[in-house]
């Protein structure tokens, strides 16, 4: 985790605002977000749906759509800005330099191809490699990613998979070309969570094995205690919490984060009642002045309704809260000790 | 058919053995007759190729067994939980209990009469007393109508209420009940949240003053502080109604958080039924095992969550015997052939498995 701290990062955002253009004005989708992920570091970005999780990784894809831009700031892969590149190099950086997975493996696979043809055309398009090389690489990237039989599966189509299967293909595909950084937004959010740990298992192995970079980008907390090194809280597009995985999730600084993890039920223990956080995410159009996460805080006091917080560094992590730089982090809400985990193995 | 009709015999009988550590007051007296109980029930689907393929093809039909044999009971003021995998079965026994499918064998006693078997019009005593909650609330409520209508629909349909202002005045009932505001029923669902919109399904289901709600994953498309909100708020009006709850979910955090009992499904059949505390602490049935492994460990500590092998069969070309015996790590000649029956061994609950009753497998603390 903390031993890619001296390696430059391979994926360097800055200050990150993105706008959407309305009759009404500009909208502050994304705003003023800064995050770096280094060599085979896997980032957990988590949020409610809106948060702008989802929209931080088009960004960096270069797969914005308007009326949404990019305002204000950088992006950097590798030192190298991206955020300004044209059309065409993006479209050569994409596959080869930064892989994508999306939620629905169905969606992101052509149904009329065999996935073999997609995968041969992938690596073709960004490697230097004749038809039987890249059918080789093929079928070897297939068995890297737990595959079975994949000399006969890379025949088939799309349709001939299961939805584990085919999320394994995307995976596959993704990693063609051995990119630096993969973005993989919701990867496991359409499986059955039995097949969930199978393609978690899968990603965090490979990304580890080649020195990828991830940015796993999801709602659930589940995935990120397994997969991710570090963790990224957004809030109405701002970042609200960065830290190692194990803090945010057992010692979280910022109130949001609390009152976002006391809210997950657990069969550790018995509740008659859920903690819940009053209200809802404002809409872009009505973010409250100050902290965004304000009217719904607890802890909110005369500061957080004027001014808004900047991540304030703390332990190993970093929170946007004014309670933290005044040194009283709320105390969190004691959860359920590993001891209350009954074992039901034989 | 003589098997399964065995089943639901000894199922009756089945003497209560174990643990008297039931904590839900819902689960004490065991003289208590269920509200629902549902015996045998199999629904059957034809996915079959049109005559002519089936003729040029020389192919025969094709029946997925969606629901193939299933018995349990819901008791009144109690949460009973459907979990397994997509494709298992769970949504498809959601809707034969309140009648949105046919049944194709088996049946569904609702306080002692069968509603597989009734009329429409016998059914249309019994529906205003069923009602049902769906997983997508972009999906179920109808864009064109102001949230006002929908909530009125049932009222006026069953004929609950007469004149405007009567049904006014509970629609506004209603919807102060789920935590919204009498003047949200002015408006139309593209102008609430997913949660919000829940709530208002929720608020719909309410209107029939219905003694029974099925809940077919109505927190899945939500977020987990929206979840929150949505889980305490069913807890709540359970209480204030006395409602009685289906509860059908894949995630296993939150059927434990919210029933009573729970039921683990796999390819249309249940292979283990139990109180939450003894199903949760003492899973008997190698799949529940299973699922309880693969539940992501949110307290970091350091338990690996095994990646189980394979994923579920195709549900038209099952697996014989017990259809788990692909993946289950305990698996013999026996499994591959014969179907289990159901061991009673447990409270209002039951265990289907040859290892278990070979004692091959016995549940641990």
């Amino acid at each position: 985790m903390t031993e890619h701290n001296n390696t430059s990062p391979v994926l360097d955002v800055h200050d990150l605002h993105i706008e959407f253009d309305t009759r009404h004005g500009a909208l502050k989708a994304i705003d003023g977000i800064s995050l770096q992920i280094a060599p085979g570091e896997i980032l957990g970005v988590v949020g409610e749906s809106g948060a702008g999780k989802s929209l931080t990784g088009t960004a960096i894809t270069g797969l914005l759509e308007s009326p949404g831009r990019i305002s204000g700031g950088e992006i950097r892969l590798e030192g190298q800005r991206i955020d300004n590149l044209s059309q065409d190099e993006l479209r050569r950086l994409r596959g080869r330099r930064i892989g994508a997975i999306f939620q629905d493996p169905l969606t992101s696979l052509n149904p009329l191809y065999t996935v073999g043809r997609q995968l041969i055309e992938t690596i073709r398009t960004h490697l230097p490699m004749n038809r039987a090389q890249a059918r080789q690489r093929a079928i070897e990237l297939l068995a890297e990613v737990g595959l079975p039989a994949p000399e006969t599966r890379i025949d088939q189509y799309p349709h001939q998979f299961s939805g584990g299967m085919r999320q394994r293909v995307v995976i596959a595909l993704a990693l063609c070309a051995d990119p630096k950084l993969v973005i993989a937004d919701e990867p496991t959010t359409a499986l059955d969570v039995s097949v969930q740990a199978q393609i978690i298992t899968v990603l965090k192995r490979l990304c580890r094995e080649h020195g990828t970079a991830v940015m796993l980008v999801t709602h659930d907390m589940g995935v990120i205690a397994e997969a991710a090194d570090r963790v990224a809280v957004m809030y109405a597009g701002r970042l609200v919490e960065v830290g190692p995985v194990a803090d945010v999730i057992k010692h979280a600084k910022h109130p949001y984060t609390q009152g976002l993890m006391n809210s997950i039920p657990t069969i550790l223990h018995d509740v008659e009642r859920l903690e819940q956080i009053e209200g809802s995410m404002p809409r872009l159009t009505a973010i409250p002045e100050g902290c965004a996460f304000n009217p719904r805080c607890p802890h909110a006091f005369e500061r957080c309704r004027v001014e808004r917080p900047d991540l304030i560094a703390v332990d190993e992590g970093a929170a946007a809260c004014w309670l933290v730089e005044e040194g009283a982090t709320p105390p969190p809400q004691a959860r359920a000790t590993a001891d209350t985990l009954v074992d039901h193995h034989d | 058919m003589n098997m399964t009709e065995t089943m639901s015999a000894s199922m009756r009988e089945a003497a209560p053995l174990a643990a008297s550590q039931n904590a839900g007051a819902s689960v004490d007296s065991s003289a208590e007759q269920p509200v629902f109980r549902i015996t045998n029930l199999k629904r059957h689907f034809d996915v079959s190729p049109p005559l002519l393929n089936r003729l040029l093809e020389r192919k025969g039909r094709q029946i997925v067994k969606a629901v193939d044999g299933v018995d349990f009971e819901i008791y009144r003021g109690e949460t009973f939980s459907l979990v397994g995998e997509s494709g298992c079965g769970k949504s498809t026994i959601a809707k034969l209990v309140v009648g949105l499918n046919g049944t194709t064998d088996g049946s569904i006693e609702f306080e002692g009469q069968d509603i597989a078997r009734h009329s429409r019009r016998d059914m249309d005593a019994v529906r205003h007393r069923l009602q049902m909650i769906f997983q997508d609330p972009y999906a179920s409520l109808n864009p064109r109508w102001r949230v006002g209508e929908i909530i009125a629909e049932p009222i006026q349909v069953f004929g609950l209420l007469e004149g405007k202002a009567e049904i006014k005045q509970r629609v506004k009932e209603l919807l102060e009940g789920v935590g919204l505001n009498a003047q949200d029923s002015e408006k139309y669902p593209h102008e609430f949240s997913g949660g919000q919109r829940q709530r208002i399904s929720i608020a719909r289901a309410l209107a029939s003053n219905p003694e029974f709600i099925v809940c077919d994953e109505p927190t899945s498309a939500l977020d987990v502080s929206v979840q929150a909100q949505i889980l305490n708020l069913m807890k709540e009006l359970q209480q204030q109604h006395d409602l009685t709850y289906l509860f059908i979910s894949h995630d296993l955090s939150v059927v434990y958080h919210i029933s009573d009992r729970v039921g683990v499904m796999y390819l249309g059949r249940l292979v283990e039924v139990g109180e939450k505390h003894e199903l949760f602490r003492r899973p008997q049935h190698p799949y529940t095992r299973m699922l309880l492994d693969s539940i992501p460990d949110l307290e970091m500590t350091g338990r690996a969550r095994t990646p189980v092998g394979g994923e579920v069969p195709s549900p038209l070309d099952p697996p014989s015997g017990c259809a788990f015996h692909p993946r289950c790590p305990h698996a013999t000649a026996r499994c591959q052939q014969e179907v289990p029956l159901p061991i009673h061994n447990v409270e209002r609950g039951f265990v289907a498995c040859h290892a278990v009753e070979e004692g091959r497998l016995i549940a641990t603390d």
